[in-house]
């Protein structure tokens, strides 16, 4: 661990246009090259908060975000902030695998060449490094140019873990990537997780309170749009401080 | 008593077999009718000749040029404008008073009577911008008549592809355009193709339109340029069906069947693409 601060979010708010507001005041550091669990009930904001940093709800129609977020000390909402340079820097895989209509080696080409990179040298070499790194190389090396849609789904999954390692991001930002894969698949996942954490800093909404509890360096408990507790993991899911936390990570409710 | 429910199921799918009849059989009557009567006339002096002895004789030339010429010229205009209006709507547009204003106009648009676009485009294009009647002003008022066709058909072909992709592409890096070009409109394509050929095709058939904006009664020469006017196949089947004394049956059959051959192959082609196309489909 590191203690090297790399998002700081302070006092984000997320209303929708509806007056909905998934996220409340919520204050949180991320630090680099951990792995931090954003874990709660279902509907409870995660996935929002998730989505802030790397500026996905911007898609929302009618969305408006209070409160700052800080990337290395740059606020990520300033005006005149390049938003497909911070993606780059901050990628994001979802719940559900979703691979390009394209061939395996366009999908993990594809954020690359959009960012300019015309290299075939140097593509090749960031698609056979991220299929490693993602445990899928030995696998499929020999039909990248097959379909992608042409794998399992185990596959489609570190497929999308690869594709947003190819563009060597900062932040890796996953969203219960796991919820849809069989045990072994699941394994092959979170060990890659461990791995990557040394070069990348890993938030995760995880699909489970066992698998939280299993990954964490640190965890945040997000209970209807707020933050109750956070912490090192090992604290959080043995010692919680909040009776909601101890309720939630000891089952009693959720 | 109470009738069984196999019987009302039977009974049920019996009208509704007879309802596609009455589709099918139609078409069926009318495309082997025309067939019929018309296969006579079809020789190669008929396609590629100039009419003779006041339409009597001789080909019908001129007027297959002229229909190419303006289904193309329609295609040239109504094609970058229409799929422009529905990347437009599909992709970028929100959901406010304005283009709600437009998808109102773009229904009421496919609504109005082919004739109405004629004297709009005789309005317009022939005397206003002084183009004359010739293909440019048709090919222009065909293209104002076929673009609500595009449209429509091109923001359905582009919202049928899911969101996820427009989702992951921009969370990889892309801007919304990027993400049209590279991840959406490629899956639309085969959609908006079959729109496009289904829209060319009634531009090709009709006869309001052009008939106060390029038609030429008879004119047995092919046009030199856009500002020359035309004969057209739908004009011409008209003209020698009602307008001209002692014309041969034949020649009006054979002149229907080559239409009719004309347009239905463009309805063939986007079956095809539309087939090939889903066959490769990877969602």
């Amino acid at each position: 661990m590191s203690d090297q601060p790399k998002f700081v979010i302070e006092h984000l708010s997320v209303t929708y246009e509806d007056g909905t507001e998934p996220l409340r005041d919520v204050s949180l550091t991320i630090y680099a090259n951990e792995i931090t669990v954003l874990f709660g009930p279902a509907g409870g904001g995660k996935s929002t908060l998730l989505r802030t940093l790397n500026r996905l709800n911007d898609l929302v129609d009618g969305v408006r975000i209070e409160g700052r977020v800080l990337l290395d000390g740059q606020d990520i909402y300033a005006p005149g902030v390049d938003v497909t340079a911070l993606r780059r820097r901050v990628g994001m895989v979802f719940a559900v695998p979703v691979v390009l209509p394209m061939s395996i080696r366009q999908n993990l080409t594809y954020g690359l060449e959009l960012a300019g990179v015309r290299d075939r040298a140097r593509l090749e070499a960031a698609v056979e490094r991220s299929l490693k790194q993602a445990a899928l190389w030995d696998e499929i090396k020999d039909r990248l140019d097959d379909p992608a849609t042409a794998l399992s789904g185990g596959q489609q999954q570190r497929l999308c873990l690869a594709r947003v390692l190819a563009l060597e991001p900062e932040v890796i930002l996953l969203d219960e990537p796991t919820s849809g894969l069989d045990p072994i698949s699941t394994a092959k996942v979170e060990g890659s997780l461990q791995e990557l954490k040394r070069d990348y800093t890993i938030v995760i909404v995880p699909h489970s309170i066992q698998q939280a509890a299993r990954i964490a360096d640190r965890a945040a408990f997000i209970l209807q749009g707020e933050l109750i507790e956070h912490g090192l993991g090992r604290e959080l899911f043995t010692r919680p401080k909040d009776k909601r936390t101890e309720d939630y990570v000891t089952g009693r409710f959720g | 008593m109470r009738v069984p429910r196999q019987v009302v199921q039977r009974l049920g799918f019996a009208l509704l077999a007879l309802a596609a009849a009455g589709v099918v059989i139609p078409i069926l009557f009318i495309v082997s009718y025309i067939f019929y009567q018309g296969i006579g006339a079809i020789s190669l002096e008929f396609l590629t000749e100039m009419p003779r002895q006041g339409m009597r004789e001789g080909g019908i030339l001129p007027a297959i040029v002229g229909t190419v010429l303006l289904t193309l010229g329609t295609g040239i205009v109504a094609v970058p404008v229409g799929v422009g209006a529905g990347i437009y709507l599909a992709e970028y547009a929100r959901d406010t008073a304005l283009t709600r204003a437009i998808r109102l106009a773009i229904i009421n648009l496919a609504g109005i009577p082919s004739v109405v676009y004629g004297l709009f485009g005789l309005g317009l294009f022939v005397l206003f911008l002084g183009f004359g009647t010739s293909i440019l002003a048709g090919s222009l008022t065909l293209a104002i008549m076929t673009l609500p066709v595009i449209i429509s058909t091109s923001e359905e072909a582009l919202r049928a592809v899911p969101i996820a992709f427009r989702t992951v592409s921009i969370s990889l890096g892309a801007t919304r355009w990027q993400t049209t070009r590279r991840v959406v409109l490629p899956q639309a394509l085969p959609g908006i193709l079959t729109g496009v050929i289904l829209g060319l095709e009634r531009a090709a058939g009709e006869t309001a339109p052009i008939l106060f904006t390029v038609a030429a009664f008879f004119l047995p020469r092919l046009p030199g340029s856009i500002f020359d006017q035309t004969m057209a196949l739908p004009y011409h089947l008209f003209v020698i069906s009602t307008q001209v004394p002692g014309m041969p049956l034949r020649i009006q059959y054979g002149t229907a069947l080559v239409l009719l051959v004309f347009v239905l192959s463009m309805n063939l082609l986007a079956t095809l693409i539309r087939s090939y196309y889903r066959r490769r489909r990877q969602w």
